[in-house]
């Protein structure tokens, strides 16, 4: 995974709420076997009209948001199924940071878990983000993830915030595996004494440290 | 002070947990399909990784199968190599997997508690947020993604925060043609989809304790359309006697032995909640969602609402969206709203009280000419034992069609799909745009509701 430090980049503004994980990828796509290549189908139902053009109604498709790497949208985003076709859709299309008043629980941890950067801010802030980005559309936003600071063009600066050791995950793109790997020792001590417990659960089943 | 169920289970499960690090927990079932599978098996592979307990895995397809002609080959290619990809996967990773020409083959959430796989206490996983179904065994069931399905293969265990805990409390006894859904959908329909985010619902009360496994199921299988990740009701004397003889529940001795167990991870009398709800089931009425999210829900005398009448600006303008989407214009009386399609089935009602439930309402009634009806069964053997009670014939009697058991039209993956503007009636969990057919529109519902609207070509008010 690639680490996040620092990040400049222009925000698209999205303003829906509850947009759920069917939108950003709906599930046509999701028959394939590939972890890669979901960018291009990213709220597919939502940027295409029925004859195969792009909608020009749909915020994303707006020209100034082209090239955008920050993602700045409505309460509850990425409700619905746990697919981690979202975050590699977003991702994959070249977003690094999503902004919005909060986000479903998985999504928010399958970010993570793709080195996407989920910034919850308070209602007041999405709504001075949103109407900075609407003053001056194609505007860019630079996140600091080590200090923890989204800092606008226009001056303001939100402090957001961010667990210690998912932040540390995600400047060091640490591989998650690797990490609980290094506690390999203690989750077969776990077993041990787990088939003391529930003994029914480990019949004829030899185990061995991992 | 006690501790709530949810706090119980954590703690039992906690392997390593350090200041400022993410807590490690152990996992004690890892559900699977096919579509949120093979990238994480691919990892396995690329690092020469095992799957530390095939024995603690079950699998199955089910998002992308087909529900008729299943002699015949997968039509869809890509949906093709997906099923046959998880049967390589698991040949070679020595997991256990019901393949389409089991029997037990079924809806994931539908065929691990038949087989007894989960019990109380436990925690169960699957790359799917409907895994919070198990919940109604008293486990901490929750979806995770394939990142996340990765690593419980390798290491058996997951790192996780702890969430905060919602005791949702329904009291009364339900009326005559309300159901667990109905439960569900007023829930969502009071506190919206991101109400429980960051909780794990508790359901308690009366109601949920005369509610059956099946109704528990619906019910908690709901909680994460109200954006808790799981729901969890405590396990009784009815978990242990929908247990006790199943394939993978403990036999003889140990059962009693197991049961015992179980009984320790109910909630003590004095444990605390982060916050509490309180419900009165007995005052609830049918539902029925107008729009393209699951708190856009009302009671089926009500009508569609208006845009102006919603609290934000956001909530109108989602509104406006919904109400176009959906082409329905504020203030129908939703009984006035005619339908083209309804589709019983899904992990949320795909059991075999929903089909008792739906073919109980048909009263020897026909599906109306505009309308298509499918019955798609959750599992193999919720379908072998509606057709031993003969509700099949029912069903075929009154011109629904009687499927193969799969996801089907819940989410479209496969042929099961609406036509753009076709409005259905459907027992399944989301109501999103697309949800089961580009264009496609859906009005959640209750099992009763679904069949009684099959009939009359149009909502009606069941009780």
């Amino acid at each position: 995974m690639e680490p996040l430090v620092k990040h400049r980049g222009i925000a698209a503004l999205l303003p829906r709420i509850n947009v759920d994980t069917d939108q950003i990828i709906p599930k046509q796509f999701m028959k394939r076997t590939e972890k890669s290549g979901y960018g291009k189908y990213l709220f597919s139902n939502w940027k295409y009209r029925e004859d195969g053009s792009l909608d020009p109604d749909f915020e994303l498709n707006r020209e100034a948001f082209k090239g955008a790497s920050i993602l700045v949208a409505g309460d509850n985003f990425g409700c619905g199924s746990s697919r981690e076709h979202a975050p590699w859709a977003i991702s994959d299309h070249g977003f690094k940071v999503i902004i919005s008043t909060s986000f479903a629980d998985i999504f928010f941890s399958n970010c993570f878990k793709n080195g996407l950067l989920p910034v919850t801010v308070s209602a007041e802030a999405l709504k001075s983000l949103s109407d900075e980005i609407e003053a001056s559309p194609g505007v860019s936003f630079d996140v600091d993830v080590e200090n923890q600071e989204l800092i606008t063009p226009g001056g303001t600066v939100i402090r957001y915030g961010l667990d210690p050791f998912r932040k540390e995950s995600l400047m060091k793109g640490m591989d998650d595996i690797d990490w609980t790997l290094k506690h390999a020792d203690k989750i077969y001590g776990f077993e041990e004494k787990l088939r003391m417990t529930t003994p029914w659960l480990w019949k004829g089943y030899g185990i061995k440290p991992l | 002070m006690g501790r709530n169920m949810y706090e119980k289970i954590w703690d039992a499960h906690v392997i390593h947990e350090k200041n400022g690090q993410t807590p490690i927990i152990y996992v004690d079932r890892h559900l699977m399909h096919e579509v949120t599978s093979p990238q994480a098996f691919s990892g396995l592979r690329e690092k020469s990784r095992k799957v530390r307990r095939p024995d603690f895995c079950l699998a199955t397809m089910d998002h992308v199968v087909p529900t008729k002609d299943r002699d015949k080959p997968i039509s869809d290619a890509v949906a093709k190599k997906q099923v046959e990809t998880l049967a390589a996967n698991c040949e070679e990773f020595g997991v256990r997997c019901f393949d389409m020409t089991s029997e037990k083959q079924g809806v994931i959430h539908v065929i691990a508690p038949e087989q007894g796989f989960v019990h109380p206490g436990m925690i169960v996983v699957c790359g799917d947020s409907h895994t919070a179904t198990h919940g109604a065994f008293g486990s901490l069931a929750f979806g995770i993604g394939t990142s996340e399905v990765e690593h419980v293969m390798a290491t058996q265990s997951l790192q996780q925060k702890r969430s905060k805990t919602m005791g949702v409390t329904f009291q009364g006894k339900l009326p005559s043609g309300v159901s667990a859904k109905d439960l569900a959908l007023a829930l969502i329909g009071r506190i919206g989809t991101a109400g429980g985010t960051g909780y794990v619902m508790e359901f308690a009360g009366d109601t949920v304790r005369d509610l059956s496994m099946e109704g528990r199921m619906t019910l908690c299988n709901m909680a994460i359309e109200a954006g808790a990740r799981a729901g969890m009701v405590a396990p009784d004397e009815k978990t242990e006697a929908y247990l006790k003889g199943r394939d993978f529940a403990p036999q003889g001795r140990e059962f009693d032995q197991a049961a015992a167990y179980w009984k320790t991870f109910t909630s003590d009398e004095d444990a605390a909640f982060d916050k509490e709800l309180v419900i009165r089931a007995d005052e609830i009425v049918p539902q029925v969602t107008w729009g393209t999210s699951p708190e856009q829900v009302t009671d089926v005398t009500g009508c569609v609402p208006h845009p102006d009448k919603q609290g934000s600006d956001e909530a109108r303008k989602a509104c406006e969206n919904a109400l176009a989407y959906m082409g329905l214009e504020p203030g129908t009386p939703v009984v006035d709203i005619s339908i083209d399609y309804v589709f019983i089935g899904s992990c949320t009602n795909g059991r075999i009280e929903d089909f008792r439930e739906a073919a109980a309402m048909i009263c020897g009634g026909k599906v109306h000419p505009n309308v298509t009806a499918i019955v798609v069964p959750g599992s193999g053997l919720v379908k072998k034992q509606a057709e031993e009670e003969g509700l099949h014939k029912i069903f075929l009697a009154a011109g629904f069609e009687w499927r193969e058991p799969g996801c089907s039209m819940c989410l479209a993956m496969n042929d099961d799909v609406l036509q753009p503007g076709q409005r259905c009636a459907s027992t399944s969990n989301r109501n999103f745009e697309g949800r089961q057919g580009q264009g496609g529109r859906t009005h959640l519902v209750s099992p009763a509701m679904a069949a009684a609207a099959a009939i009359a070509g149009k909502f009606t008010d069941i009780r």
